[in-house]
């Protein structure tokens, strides 16, 4: 399989991009930022995401979905990074499906069919701490009755306020620190002593606290194997940041964009700044950065896809690689602007913003070149 | 879709049948230096391993895999040509030949030559029979390459050569050389033409320059009325810039394969594990090397996966065309940042300098050679250069 997209895959991306760049422009969430609006996202563009088929992209067609893949969810990912588009596709459509595609037949039931409807939200509870630490995953889960307690706290939760399915990492067993012994639960948003906090962020998306306080849930809330989730939580980690990355691809190349169209029009000296030689050079970096990683977060997608044992590595290098080359490209971004760049009214503050959300989001670059060493055996 | 994916898979197979039943052990193993790397020649010593590898591998056409099979080569499609890379890859074979020949005339040739010059050059290419050197840089025209003086005088049915290059590789080890001379003075780019000549013919000579890491690897070259049969005049008189640049961005799709590593012995971590420890959790004892390895590696495999990437858009000529400026780049800042991190991770043991222990100062000799990579072929301020104008098309570049 050639490393880059296939006639069917190219297709979509002609489809996805006039589709978000119409329907939710950067325009689109400044609005929803101005209004102080309290759901994070429209649920109108969310009901037409539904219509694209895009609600459901990652469903298999026997579920009504359309069966595709990490690919092309990343293609819809990368056009929300570029357009800064609010949306719960990652957590939603790439996480939350994930997670329940390891599950029951009776979760995959009750909560498919409204995912690709497009009436179900969800959202992640994974981190606790202020870093993504999920090896550390504290929140107790004891039995009771014909099920179990939740205890405990989750924060930095992407639309965990408004959504109508949490999937949370819970520990059932172990010590923090220890993979085995924690397990993967899908719960209801109205579950009694469950309250979520939301909080804006710089970026001006909202992200909630979770508080646990002995939230009861039954058995068959539990997704795969009790104590055995971490294998389960693994697979919607390396799913959920590679759609970060691809996320971040969108919000580089914006970046890239916007600044190289600024070079070739701003004069200042008689000329137009962008034949000085010091900020063609950082420029041209830049685009190197961003075209290396684009081939790692494609090369991720693909060994995802296709269930390949090195994909997990390719997941931790995409996301890596996103969180320094975004950083880069945000910044460079704005420097190159000058003081227009300071300014809200500008769009490349808004592009910084976001690529520093994303950038922490399920672990920042120093988090998984960690991870990368650990499985490099140094 | 099912039956070219079935006839890959199948062609897989029988290469790999093939790879473990004629590629000599010895050519499994990782390279121990630059000496062990074939380059072929009138003058090549190879061992009866190599030798075997290579004629084994040159007479399917396997050294040159994609190129037709009219002229020697494999006359692989991309898809079989990269499996044949990755199966290679998967076995440790090493490369059978490697040549400027291959890597930069070559493709020139298929291009630009004529039928009697693809004829006579290809196939001694394929087999490894002729090395060549490339005859571009001059005391006076480096990255500003077009101001070249070596000029060639029409005398008939011959041009004369005089003037000198420099910084020629390995021209005391070639046989033939590829040259850019002046064929017209009033303009600049528009007055250069692309010759080919015998390294034998009277008139060369060649001179090695020692470099910093110990080594000669490359020469000032001098030609004194040179004769070169007007037939060795690739594309049209006065038009050779095109086939120099043409050269120059296969010169620098080879350079950025650097960035891929040279596969020796030991990884990046395993020298550091070897030469400092681990904690007992086994992460090295040594966190802010550890750190900067891991972003390394992070960076080196993004790096692979683009390779991968610019090959198959290239095969299916989808790169852009100022793309291998960005290869380049890429690849070599990141070979100097590994043996930067190579030499931290040897410690003292990485500054020897001829021990037998240390393979003849290897660490030390091979990270000075690196810092070569962002100048040869172009410096990296050059491949930024062209980034800027030829692919952000920003003003004046
Ligand atoms: C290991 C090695 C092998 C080589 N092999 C060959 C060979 O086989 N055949 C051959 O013909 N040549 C060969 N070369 C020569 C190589 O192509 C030149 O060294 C190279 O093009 C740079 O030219 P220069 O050395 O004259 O440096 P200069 O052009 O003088 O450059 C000096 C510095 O100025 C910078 N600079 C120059 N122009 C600009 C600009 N416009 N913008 C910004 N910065 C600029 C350069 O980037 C560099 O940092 C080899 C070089 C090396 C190091």
């Amino acid at each position: 399989m050639p490393l880059f997209l296939n006639d069917d895959q190219a297709m979509l991306a002609d489809t996805a991009r006039p589709f978000i760049a119409e329907q939710a422009p950067v325009g689109h969430m400044r609005g929803l930022r101005d209004a102080a609006e309290l759901t994070g996202f429209s649920r109108d563009l969310w009901a037409r995401f539904a219509e694209m088929g895009f609600t459901g992209m990652l469903v298999e067609e026997a579920h009504g979905g359309l069966g595709l893949g990490q690919v092309e969810a990343g293609i819809v990912l990368e056009e929300i990074g570029r357009n800064l588009t609010p949306s719960p596709f990652l957590s939603t459509s790439v996480g939350a499906v994930t997670a329940l595609k390891g599950g029951a037949a009776a979760l995959t039931e009750r909560w498919l069919p409204g995912i690709v409807a497009g009436e179900v939200v969800a959202a992640l509870a994974i981190d606790e701490g202020t870093h993504h630490r999920p090896l550390r995953t504290a929140l107790k889960a004891e039995r009771s009755g014909n099920g179990f307690r939740l205890t405990g706290d989750k924060r930095f939760v992407a639309h965990g306020h408004v959504a109508d399915l949490l999937i949370v990492a819970a520990r059932t067993a172990g010590a923090a620190g220890e993979p085995n012994g924690i397990t993967l639960f899908a719960v209801e948003k109205d579950a009694l002593g469950l309250t979520a906090t939301p909080e804006r962020l710089a970026d001006a998306s909202l992200a909630s606290r979770l508080a646990f306080d002995g939230v009861q849930v039954d058995a068959d809330a539990v997704i795969g194997e009790v104590d055995g989730g971490w294998a389960a939580l693994s697979r919607v980690l390396a799913v959920v940041r590679t759609g970060t990355a691809a996320e971040m691809g969108g919000v580089s190349a914006a970046a890239l964009a916007m600044t190289v169209d600024y070079l070739k029009s701003r004069k200042q000296f008689g000329v137009h700044i962008g034949s000085f030689q010091a900020l063609q050079h950082r420029a041209a970096h830049l685009y190197a950065e961003m075209e290396v990683t684009r081939a790692a977060v494609l090369k991720a997608q693909q060994l995802l896809d296709a269930d390949d044992p090195h994909a997990e590595r390719a997941t931790l290098v995409a996301k890596a690689m996103a969180g320094m080359t975004t950083t880069l490209a945000v910044q460079e971004g704005v420097q190159m602007h000058g003081g227009i760049g300071m300014t809200d009214e500008y769009d490349i503050g808004l592009y910084m913003k976001r690529g520093r959300v994303l950038a922490e989001m399920f672990g920042d670059a120093d988090f998984h070149a960690d991870q990368l060493a650990r499985h490099s055996g140094y | 879709m099912n039956a070219p994916v079935d006839a890959i898979e199948t062609f897989r197979a029988e290469t790999r049948a093939w790879l473990e039943a004629n590629c000599p052990p010895e050519m499994r193993r990782p390279l121990r230096s630059e000496a062990d790397v074939v380059w072929g020649g009138r003058r090549a010593q190879l061992s009866e391993p190599q030798r075997q590898w290579l004629d084994r591998m040159a007479a399917r056409g396997w050294t040159t895999p994609d190129w037709p099979s009219e002229y020697g080569g494999g006359g692989l499609t991309p898809q079989q040509a990269k499996a044949l890379r990755q199966e290679m890859a998967k076995l440790g074979c090493r490369s059978p030949l490697n040549s400027f020949g291959i890597s930069m005339l070559g493709p020139a040739l298929l291009t630009y030559g004529t039928e009697a010059q693809k004829q006579e050059h290809l196939p001694k290419i394929v087999r490894g029979e002729i090395r060549w050197c490339q005859g571009y840089s001059e005391p006076g025209a480096g990255s500003d390459l077009a101001g070249l003086q070596t000029s060639a005088e029409d005398a008939g049915d011959h041009f004369v050569v005089n003037g000198q290059k420099v910084w020629t590789s390995y021209a005391d080890k070639a046989d033939w050389i590829f040259c850019l001379v002046r064929t017209d003075k009033s303009v600049k780019q528009g007055g250069i033409s692309f010759v080919l000549f015998d390294m034998e013919s009277p008139g060369v000579s060649t001179k090695p320059i020692l470099l910093i890491s110990g080594y000669s690897p490359f020469c000032e070259t001098f030609f004194d009325d040179v004769h070169v049969p007007k037939a060795n005049l690739v594309g049209e008189l006065n038009h050779g810039w095109d086939v120099a640049k043409y050269l120059l961005g296969h010169e620098r799709e080879m350079i950025s394969g650097m960035g891929l590593g040279g596969g020796g012995h030991k990884s990046l971590p395993e020298i550091a594990l070897d030469a400092i420890g681990a904690e007992p959790d086994g992460r090295l004892d040594d966190p802010g090397l550890r750190a900067r390895i891991a972003t390394f590696e992070v960076r080196a495999m993004a790096f692979q996966a683009m390779s991968e990437r610019f090959m198959d858009e290239l095969k299916a000529r989808r790169a852009h065309p100022a793309q291998p400026s960005m290869m380049k780049y890429y690849g070599t800042e990141l070979n100097k940042a590994r043996h930067e991190l190579i030499m931290a991770a040897g410690g003292s043991d990485a500054l020897a300098w001829d021990s037998e222990a240390s393979h003849g100062g290897a660490a030390a000799r091979g990270w000075l050679r690196t810092k070569g990579n962002s100048i040869e072929g172009g410096t990296s301020e050059v491949q930024l250069n062209i980034i800027a104008k030829r692919i952000l098309e920003l003003p004046g570049a």
